[in-house]
């Protein structure tokens, strides 16, 4: 038991210098995303705005494969723990300021969407997580569903991947996130 | 291996009869699969795919019905296994299941349609009308409630809907309405080149990529009769085993998250993690996607990469080992896991269940076993059961199952060194003439049990008809009854002790 609560404190230690996890893998593709610490540091600047920088985010399914789910899943484990950069997922879209969507909009999802984007109070903002959301998932348009999120409700920030890796889906998030912060400074609440 | 098939064309009214002779001689439902013939020979044809586990054989039942009546009896009362499936293919392709006793549409929701969206002549980019949702006043006893929850789902999980009704805090039924997912992938399928399509059978589920591939791949190598390259066979059982590992390693996890026991909810995260990142270093892919390919694999492992999955699956086992020991001797998660939402040896004979849900029940049922593929007939491994079918039994079985792909994934990569030394390494089959009109079906065991993929050629090595049956769609008829006499905190945990996934299940 001891032997596990020490290599919990190890992990959060890990965590904290998420600068170097990321830089493990900044050779995969780094030229598609801005250097992370960078990432963090906007993170920061965030916190002391006005806004705060904390977001509650509600997740929406909207007929996806499961793995963009298990990818936002991902940031909340102890490796890169999003709860660090003051986000949390509620569970009601009343709650929220920001949606997660996946999925390219199936036929028996489409009210739950239209509802839940209606619930949300504003200001809001949508994140479109993976290539089926975003619409250029390998699944067209067919019977069953629409290829993509765009007809239904605004996509505010695109998450590109299949799944997004989770430090994408955290970028991702951050963008969102400035983007809540200019509005509120400039049109205030 | 390739499956030997036994194949009987018998009349529609024959149906019921024979279906419970097969029953009665130990056979169970494996998929039933619709197909629209008309345009090649002027029928509809429905086709039941059985198998017999301890003899390792597969039986196939085709029946045809003209086009001008698409109607056969329903043989969901001798075989309630079939339940779900007349339902799909009545919905999908109008052929009725005559006196169902509960002919509700199930995979497009709300109205009933009267224009089938797998029919051939159906265009593949046309909309369906809306859904149109009645709620149905339900009709209460006194002191009676029904609880509805979902579609969307408080966590970051897939949607669905329940309806619990309850009486004081005892579940005295569960009504799931799932297919909220369903996103057509077999229609869109349908007319691509089949190795284009693999791409698209990954994307059936998110974390069954792997199996599902290779349950694809199966049908189409046993229909162009092919064998593939030694060293593709391993570096697939490889795959198919990490792919297992992370799974169950995450399900542990999200168990421990049924009851909000953070402690191993995180371990289990960072352990998933761990192994994450391994699959990621291995193929480029998180969940292992792109590696599989019809005729072999896409990419071969190096020696460096071996010894860096041997390194870290025995670092992630032994913490798994502690973590478990953990979890396991905590006061409370034996409280709350122990006899609930037992699952009845019963049940899962009687609607054919798959996976670690049956062998947690105590029915042995694997595929790797029963219907041994790629390396797996060369392998000697015990399948680990569990008898008491309860939460508890689940997670053992899952434990026990991770240790035993442990020593598998060792075995593997010893069998895997004697090719990576070699420099002139074949990894692919090229795919031979498949012949129009042929069909079959595949077979691989996923995290959640036996996937099976039935795939019929059209012309020009395309697609005409594919039938995804992931194991989720086996078991979810049997989570309900799980759940009797339960209470409603417990069905998160007991959702989560099946570990089905709604998007392999609805595809
Ligand atoms: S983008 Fe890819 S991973 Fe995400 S839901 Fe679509 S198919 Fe699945």
């Amino acid at each position: 038991m001891w032997n596990l609560v020490r290599k919990r404190l190890q992990t959060a230690v890990v965590t904290r210098s998420a600068v170097e996890l990321f830089d493990q893998s900044a050779s995969f593709g780094a030229d598609r995303q801005s250097p992370l610490d960078d990432l963090l540091m906007r993170f920061n600047r965030l916190a002391v705005t006005s806004f705060g920088g904390a977001v509650h985010v509600r997740h929406v399914d909207a007929g996806s494969c499961n793995a963009c789910e298990w990818e936002l899943n991902a940031i909340l484990n102890p490796v890169y723990d999003i709860s660090r950069m003051r986000i949390d997922f509620v569970a009601s879209p009343r709650h929220a300021d920001l949606l997660t969507v996946t999925g390219g909009v199936t036929r028996n999802l489409l009210e739950a969407l239209r509802k839940t984007y209606e619930a949300t109070a504003f200001p809001k903002a949508i994140v479109a997580i993976g290539g089926c959301a975003i619409g250029e998932g390998l699944l067209r348009k067919n019977y069953a569903q629409e290829g993509g999120i765009a007809p239904f409700v605004p996509i505010h920030v695109k998450v590109p991947g299949c799944p997004p890796r989770p430090k994408d889906i955290m970028e991702g998030l951050l963008l969102a996130m400035e983007r809540l912060n200019n509005e509120v400074e400039h049109n205030g609440s | 291996m390739t499956l030997m098939i036994s194949e009987m064309e018998i009349e529609r009214n024959q149906l019921p009869a024979e279906c419970l002779r097969l029953v009665e001689a130990g056979y169970r439902l494996l998929t039933m699969v619709g197909t629209d013939e008309r345009e090649e020979i002027g029928h509809y044809v429905l086709r039941y795919y059985f198998a017999n586990d301890r003899a390792s054989n597969v039986t196939l039942l085709t029946v045809k019905m003209p086009a001008n009546d698409p109607t056969y009896p329903s043989v969901t009362a001798v075989m309630p296994a079939a339940d779900w499936y007349e339902r799909e293919v009545y919905d999908l392709l109008g052929i009725e299941p005559l006196s169902h006793p509960n002919l509700h549409p199930l995979v497009l929701h709300g109205q009933r349609l009267a224009v089938y969206p797998l029919r051939r002549d159906y265009p593949v980019d046309q909309s369906l009308p809306e859904v149109v949702r009645e709620v149905e006043e339900p009709n209460l006893a006194d002191g009676q409630f029904i609880v509805p929850v979902g579609p969307i789902h408080a966590g970051i999980i897939e949607p669905g809907h329940f309806r619990f009704l309850v009486e004081g805090e005892r579940i005295e039924s569960l009504t799931a309405q799932l297919f909220y997912t369903h996103r057509g992938i077999e229609k869109s399928a349908e007319g691509m080149q089949v190795e284009e399509a693999m791409a698209l059978v990954e994307q059936t589920c998110g974390v069954c990529s792997v199996s599902h591939a290779l349950a694809y791949a199966h049908a189409i190598e046993a229909l162009a009769n092919m064998t593939i390259p030694v060293q593709a066979k391993w570096t697939r059982t490889l795959l198919g085993e990490l792919e297992r590992l992370y799974n169950h390693v995450g399900d542990v996890g999200n168990l421990c998250a049924g009851i909000g026991f953070s402690f191993g909810t995180m371990q289990a995260g960072r352990l998933k993690e761990q192994l994450q990142q391994l699959n990621d270093d291995v193929t480029g892919h998180r969940y292992l996607r792109g590696a599989v390919v019809v005729g072999g694999v896409s990419k071969a492992i190096s020696m460096a990469l071996l010894e860096r999955i041997r390194m870290a699956v025995s670092s992630v086992l032994q913490e798994l080992g502690e973590v478990a020991s953990v979890i396991l001797s905590h006061e409370i998660v034996c409280d709350r896991f122990a006899s609930a939402g037992i699952l009845e040896r019963a049940v899962v004979e009687r609607f054919g269940a798959v996976g670690p849900a049956a062998r947690a029940s105590g029915v042995e049922r694997d595929v790797r076993v029963n219907f041994p593929y790629d390396g797996y007939g060369d392998l000697e491994f015990s399948v680990p059961t569990f008898q008491a079918g309860d939460v508890m039994a689940r997670l053992q079985q899952r434990i026990a199952e991770v240790n035993e792909t442990g020593k598998l994934i060792e075995t593997i990569i010893k069998n895997l060194t004697v090719f990576v030394t070699k420099t002139n390494q074949t990894l692919v089959t090229p795919l031979r003439p498949l012949l129009e009109g042929s069909y079959t079906i595949g077979m691989s065991e996923s995290a959640r049990g036996e996937n099976v993929h039935f795939v019929m050629v059209g012309k020009h090595q395309t697609i005409r008809r594919l039938r995804i049956r992931s194991a989720s769609y086996a078991n979810w008829p049997i989570v309900p009854f799980a759940v009797l006499g339960n209470v409603i905190p417990d069905f998160p945990l007991i959702n989560k002790s099946f570990e089905l996934c709604y998007a392999c299940c609805d595809r």
